[in-house]
């Protein structure tokens, strides 16, 4: 049996749980396994219908009273103790927060090999699998084989396409009440703090304007913050105009910083590493404004204008501010 | 306070990723090595938490000799001491790195650390887990993809971003706790600092990690397929803002 953890929202599954569950699914048939989820938390009970037009025959919600707020050494516990009930060898989690953690424990207490950021896997003959997974945030790929009595997988990002099952299933929906000691709950969240919502999230932008080392000073961004909101976009920075103390971090786009997927990226003054192109690989276009025809990102945008920002930009708005 | 610092040394690709005839690695020749920006925070955290609330802040990586580099660069943050577990060029799965980190950090220190602080993922392999293993076999508490710490009378008060807002953590020390850039603003080193570490002595030791059949192996690297169809040159300078408006209008249509 292949277990897959899901996370959800009082009853809706997460979209990178359902791409995980896609790649469980996969490895399911091709193993002519069966397929079942665990889940925890608040009307987890509700996840049967939509699991099962993914193939899910059974859900485990897992209950106890001291899960109210999410514990991960309680949670990877929990997936333990109830794949060792219902025999499972191969555990799956979405590439979150929660999913690779939770999973990295479920990999301590099995001794069990974990691979993350997986693309596909394929079974070879020896029951062992190959597969593929990102490495340097998907500018690099690894093809790796996992071996052992359990194998452990999250799922890489937007990668599994999440389409319902050609048969769907009417899955079992039962509680799972584990037998889990005080002191994995040494690590829990002991509250949360909201933040004040400002702007238009990076990740949520239909226009994005990046500025790099190019831009030369925190106050050049001024010219990048007017284009932005005539296009009814964000600003979006490199690394390295983050480490000049330019921008915030929360800014950076890349490997270590933001992914965004807008429909287009102006890329002002960036050389186009591969760090920051793993970043903006999502958009749907690439315009780069850079004084150097050599640049890497000239070779990776859609459409590039050679030039000094500080020329072409001021002039762009002055073009948009007269036509709004 | 006893503070450490894990970091991994990674080569500091530009463009361009080239790989060696077998697939096996990065084609190094004329690159320079780096580690994660994550690890570059974990190493201000170390040197900052210490300069609150004194101690000693400690770098320790596994890898080949030339691994002092990323050690040194350590150090010129003002790191006290570093350590090498020294390797081959071969990179260790991660169920070996952690087993060998995790009998390093025994060996290091009799009484052991406060605060052990990880990158939240390699810059090369990012298997997001190696700290998470440490901390099972020194049964530390973890705590990962941390953008907020403090240290108070013995506890971490860690926060995590969730979509919106934090969630706040508090654990006893010891324990493990993997950062994420943002974290802090990792400080530059002076030219002093760099001479100074370029003279300090590094600990190398041997390391030592369970064998065990399968596990992760990796088979070869492949560099993804780009589209490296030059850009459509629109012009130079303002003579093409006339061209910018018209795609912006007419193909993407946000004006
Ligand atoms: C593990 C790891 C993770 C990383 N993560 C990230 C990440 O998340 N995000 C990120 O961005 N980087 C990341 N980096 C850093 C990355 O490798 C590059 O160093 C960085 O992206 C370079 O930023 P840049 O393009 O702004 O600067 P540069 O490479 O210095 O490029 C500046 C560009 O501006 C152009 N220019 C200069 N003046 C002008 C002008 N007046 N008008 C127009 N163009 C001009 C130049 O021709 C050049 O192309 C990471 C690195 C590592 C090792
Ligand atoms: N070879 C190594 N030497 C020291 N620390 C390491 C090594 N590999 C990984 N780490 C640490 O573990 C973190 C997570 O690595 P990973 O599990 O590969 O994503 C890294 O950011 C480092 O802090």
């Amino acid at each position: 049996m292949i277990l897959a953890l899901v996370e959800h929202d009082k009853g809706t599954p997460e979209e990178l749980s359902l791409e995980a569950l896609a790649m469980a699914r996969e490895l399911a048939t091709a193993e002519g396994d069966s397929l079942e989820a665990v889940a925890f938390g608040d009307e987890a009970d509700a996840l049967g219908d939509e699991l099962g037009e993914y193939g899910v025959e059974a859900v485990h919600c897992v209950a106890h009273h001291h899960l109210e707020r999410y514990a991960p050494d309680a949670w990877a516990e929990s997936v333990v103790q109830l794949a060792s009930e219902r025999e499972a060898k191969t555990i799956t989690a979405p590439g979150t927060d929660r999913g690779r953690e939770v999973l990295a424990r479920v990999g301590t207490s099995l001794d069990a090999p974990m691979a993350t950021n997986c693309l596909a896997v394929d079974i070879a003959d020896d029951g062992a699998y190959e597969l593929r997974r990102n490495r340097w945030g998907g500018s690099l790929i690894e093809h790796a084989r996992l071996d052992g009595e359990h194998k452990l997988l999250t799922a890489a990002e937007h990668e599994f396409p999440i389409e319902p099952a050609a048969s769907p299933t009417e899955p079992s929906v039962s509680t799972f009440e584990p037998d889990v000691d005080d002191d994995l709950f040494a690590v829990q969240v002991d509250r949360v703090e909201t933040g004040d919502e400002e702007g238009i999230p990076l990740g949520e932008a239909r226009v994005v304007v990046g500025g790099g080392r190019g831009v030369g000073s925190a106050e050049d961004y001024d010219q990048l913050e007017e284009l932005a909101e005539l296009l009814g976009g964000t600003v979006g920075a490199s690394r390295a105009a983050v480490n000049e103390g330019w921008r915030p971090h929360d800014d950076q786009v890349g490997q270590t910083g933001a992914k965004i997927s807008p429909d287009i990226y102006i890329a002002c003054g960036i050389s186009g590493a591969v760090q920051h192109m793993v970043g903006c690989k999502g958009a749907d276009t690439l315009l780069a404004i850079n004084t150097d025809s050599e640049a890497a990102i000239v070779q990776k945008a859609d459409w590039a204008v050679i030039g000094d920002l500080h020329e072409v930009v001021p002039e762009l708005n002055e073009v948009l501010r007269d036509a709004a | 306070m006893k503070v450490l610092a894990c970091i991994k040394r990674v080569p500091d690709t530009g463009a361009k990723i080239v790989l060696t005839e077998d697939e096996q690695r990065i084609d190094t020749s004329g690159l320079g090595f780096t580690m994660s920006p994550h690890e570059e925070c974990a190493i201000e955290e170390a040197v900052a938490q210490v300069e609150t609330h004194g101690g000693s802040a400690h770098v320790l990586t596994l890898g080949p000799p030339e691994a002092d580099e990323q050690l040194r660069t350590g150090l010129a943050m003002q790191a006290d001491e570093a350590t090498l577990l020294e390797t081959d060029e071969e990179e260790w799965s991660p169920r070996a790195t952690a087993d060998a980190l995790a009998d390093g950090i025994d060996r290091l220190d009799d009484e052991g650390f406060d605060l052990l602080l990880f990158g939240n993922e390699s810059a090369d392999a990012a298997n997001y887990q190696v700290a998470v293993r440490v901390a099972s076999e020194l049964g530390y508490p973890c705590v990962t993809g941390i953008k907020d710490l403090e240290v108070e009378d013995g506890t971490a008060i860690a926060k995590r971003e969730i979509s919106g807002g934090e969630e706040v953590y508090e654990v006893d020390l010891p324990a493990v706790v993997t950062v994420k850039e943002g974290l802090n603003e990792p400080r530059y080193a002076s030219m002093r600092a760099k001479m100074q570490a370029r003279r300090q002595e590094i600990e190398s030791v041997e390391p030592r990690a369970e064998t065990r059949a399968g596990g992760l192996e990796k088979v070869r690297l492949e560099a993804p397929e780009t589209d490296d169809s030059p850009a459509e040159i629109l012009g130079e300078g303002s003579e093409a803002v006339p061209e910018i408006v018209e795609i912006l209008a007419e193909e993407v249509e946000v004006v």
